[in-house]
């Protein structure tokens, strides 16, 4: 009876909107190669970051002022509320600790999710759009996280801002011009502030949403890959037409993926209770200092999801040509993030997973790894003569992986691929 | 897309780009008073007020940080070592002769001053805006034994000597920004604002 009315029910909204046929196209009838493993996690886990930072931002925005006026205790309004948020709002501390964590598990998961498609190829044909989306959205965590931290109106904030819309002033003619637009005035100031919170809280989430959903609608368009780099579509059962290496979305990666989030979410928990500063890695410690626009703390260094850009920022001390070191500072630091969008036409290997990559690849690819880790970690110490070259080696190494990109891949010795899917 | 050209009309087609053409135009040009939006206000505009600074309290050697249009601006008193010092290390700076335009006409000489005494310069270092930090020690052990003393940026490790001009090999690619100022007795000086340019 009941369940014959919620039939009824059913039928009633499927006859004014797919809800049935949405579900069984993105889940319950979408087949995923059966293969996935360890690195197939933080997709799903990137998806679930966006909501605990949509859910915790929405939260923030309720007590949280963007306001760089001085109170009557001559504190910024915008840093005293979120002393406020820490203090006196109930559970604040915890929202907001939840909020500043979450902008780095994203990086976190969105790194690894990006290596795993290094890993396996998955920007490779027919995936480049897919991989393009992804990277938009990359972009998008980039400006989020920014803007994001000018908010707190801290030190670190305030000379954070500063360096980086000085960036926009290394443009030849315009820049400067340029510069005063971003800011809205001549230094980093309230109208900065404000307009920096009206992109963090309403227009990159938004852009960030449509982005994501083009990004799965790519991806169910053609298919997850697999860590064989195999498409499953070649291989269909003549019957059913459903591929012999898929099996639905849901149960069995719903399932799979729910393990993940309990895994992450147990990590996620230990930081934001017993480490939410993560030893300054997190939440900086002269971000706890108000903006003083009179004042550069003697070491400034951005968070550390932004420190390997920033070191190939740095590492340009040489004038070239006619253009000077600090615009092409500003230049390949563009170049290093835009050149990952080109990496479908840049990798012409005859396989697309590293388990049938010859030994060069597999080289480069450890090689590149290393350069970044280390050009990140130089990002956040203060610059040395010797820290310069080796960051100088390392952003070659960096750009060089790609650019010899078509020649490397082309020559490596690959394996045989097989027919089917393995394990 | 699948009509076959011949059954378009032509007019009707003519009729479309236009509009389509006018109704882009209309979108560039409402899209023109957001953009300007974003441009400093009417009242971010006329709080570049010109600062007045008393330097009567000046010891030799001392520095004060007087804030004009948000930005800090330095008042130096130089010593006569410190003058002394800016000169012969011309090969070491990248502008000494201050050919870029980084100061009023009437501080393109040799100390980037009016008085020789009195340095007045923006406390922003030219690659990326950090307050460089006042490093009066000659030649100490981290700056390297041509250092004559100045200002050295913790951020990038730009150097500038005690008239704001940049060293070579730098990041930072241009000399300290000095703004209009004059004075108004021996003792009190005004930043933003000169009687050249009025």
């Amino acid at each position: 009876m009941a369940n014959n009315k919620m039939t009824a029910m059913l039928q009633w909204v499927d006859e004014r909107f797919p809800l049935t046929a949405t579900w069984k196209a993105h889940l319950s009838e979408y087949y995923a190669p059966k293969n996935f493993n360890f690195w197939y996690f933080f997709g799903s886990l990137a998806l679930l970051v966006l909501v605990i930072q949509i859910v915790t931002g929405i939260f923030l925005v309720m007590h949280y002022k963007p306001d760089a006026s001085l109170n009557a205790n001559g504190v910024p309004v915008a840093f005293a509320s979120v002393e406020y948020i820490m203090r006196d709002v109930p559970w604040g501390w915890l929202i907001r600790y939840m909020h500043s964590t979450g902008a780095s598990a994203f990086f976190v998961v969105v790194y690894l999710h990006m290596f795993r498609g290094l890993l396996y190829g998955s920007y490779r044909k027919p995936r480049e759009l897919l991989w393009i989306f992804g990277m938009f959205i990359y972009l998008c965590l980039m400006a989020e996280a920014f803007f994001g931290y000018l908010l707190p109106w801290g030190q670190m904030s305030y000379w954070g801002a500063q360096v980086i819309v000085n960036l926009v002033s290394a443009i030849p003619v315009i820049g400067s011009d340029l510069g005063v637009w971003v800011r809205g005035d001549y230094v980093i100031s309230d109208a900065t502030l404000n307009r920096f919170f009206s992109f963090h809280v309403i227009a990159i989430p938004l852009v960030l949403l449509g982005l994501v959903f083009a990004h799965i609608i790519a991806l169910h368009e053609v298919g997850s890959n697999n860590p064989d780099g195999i498409e499953i579509k070649k291989k269909k059962d003549p019957n059913t037409g459903i591929p012999l290496d898929g099996i639905p979305f849901h149960p069995y990666y719903t399932v799979k993926d729910i393990v993940g989030v309990v895994v992450f979410l147990m990590v996620f928990s230990v930081i934001v209770f017993f480490a939410p500063e993560l030893g300054g890695y997190f939440l900086e410690y002269n971000n706890f200092i108000p903006a003083d626009p009179l004042q550069t703390p003697p070491h400034i260094a951005p968070v550390w999801y932004f420190t390997p850009f920033y070191s190939i920022l740095r590492a340009n001390t040489i004038n070239f040509f006619w253009v000077d070191a600090k615009l092409w500072g500003v230049i390949f630091m563009g170049l290093g993030v835009v050149i990952l969008f080109f990496l479908p036409w840049l990798d012409r290997s005859p396989v697309k997973s590293i388990r049938y990559r010859g030994p060069i690849y597999k080289g480069a690819l450890a090689i590149f790894v290393v350069a970044f880790l280390i050009l990140g970690y130089l990002g956040m110490l203060a610059p040395t003569p010797g820290r310069t070259l080796v960051a100088q080696i390392c952003t070659i190494i960096y750009f060089l992986f790609f650019f010899l990109m078509p020649w490397y891949t082309r020559i490596d010795k690959c394996k045989p691929v097989p027919d089917r899917v393995t394990k | 897309m699948a009509q076959d050209r011949d059954t378009l009309n032509p007019q009707r087609r003519q009729l479309l780009v236009a509009t389509s053409a006018l109704g882009g135009a209309a979108v560039v040009a409402t899209a023109i008073p957001f953009v300007a939006s974003m441009a400093p206000s009417e009242r971010a505009r006329s709080a570049g007020a010109p600062a007045e600074a008393d330097i009567s309290k000046l010891g030799p050697g001392e520095i004060a940080t007087v804030e004009w249009r948000g930005k800090p601006v330095w008042v130096l008193r130089r010593t006569p070592e410190m003058i002394q010092r800016l000169q012969g290390r011309d090969d070491l700076l990248l502008d000494p002769a201050s050919e870029r335009d980084q100061q009023p006409p009437y501080c393109r000489n040799a100390t980037r001053s009016i008085k020789p005494g009195i340095y007045v310069s923006l406390a922003l270092c030219t690659h990326l805006g950090c307050v460089p930090s006042v490093r009066r020690d000659v030649a100490p052990a981290d700056l390297g034994p041509q250092w004559p003393g100045g200002f050295y940026c913790p951020c990038h490790g730009s150097k500038f000597d005690f008239a704001g001009r940049v060293f070579r090999n730098v990041p930072a690619p241009l000399n300290l920004e000095i703004p209009q100022h004059k004075y108004l007795s021996d003792t009190r000086l005004l930043i933003g604002e000169d009687d050249q340019s009025a």
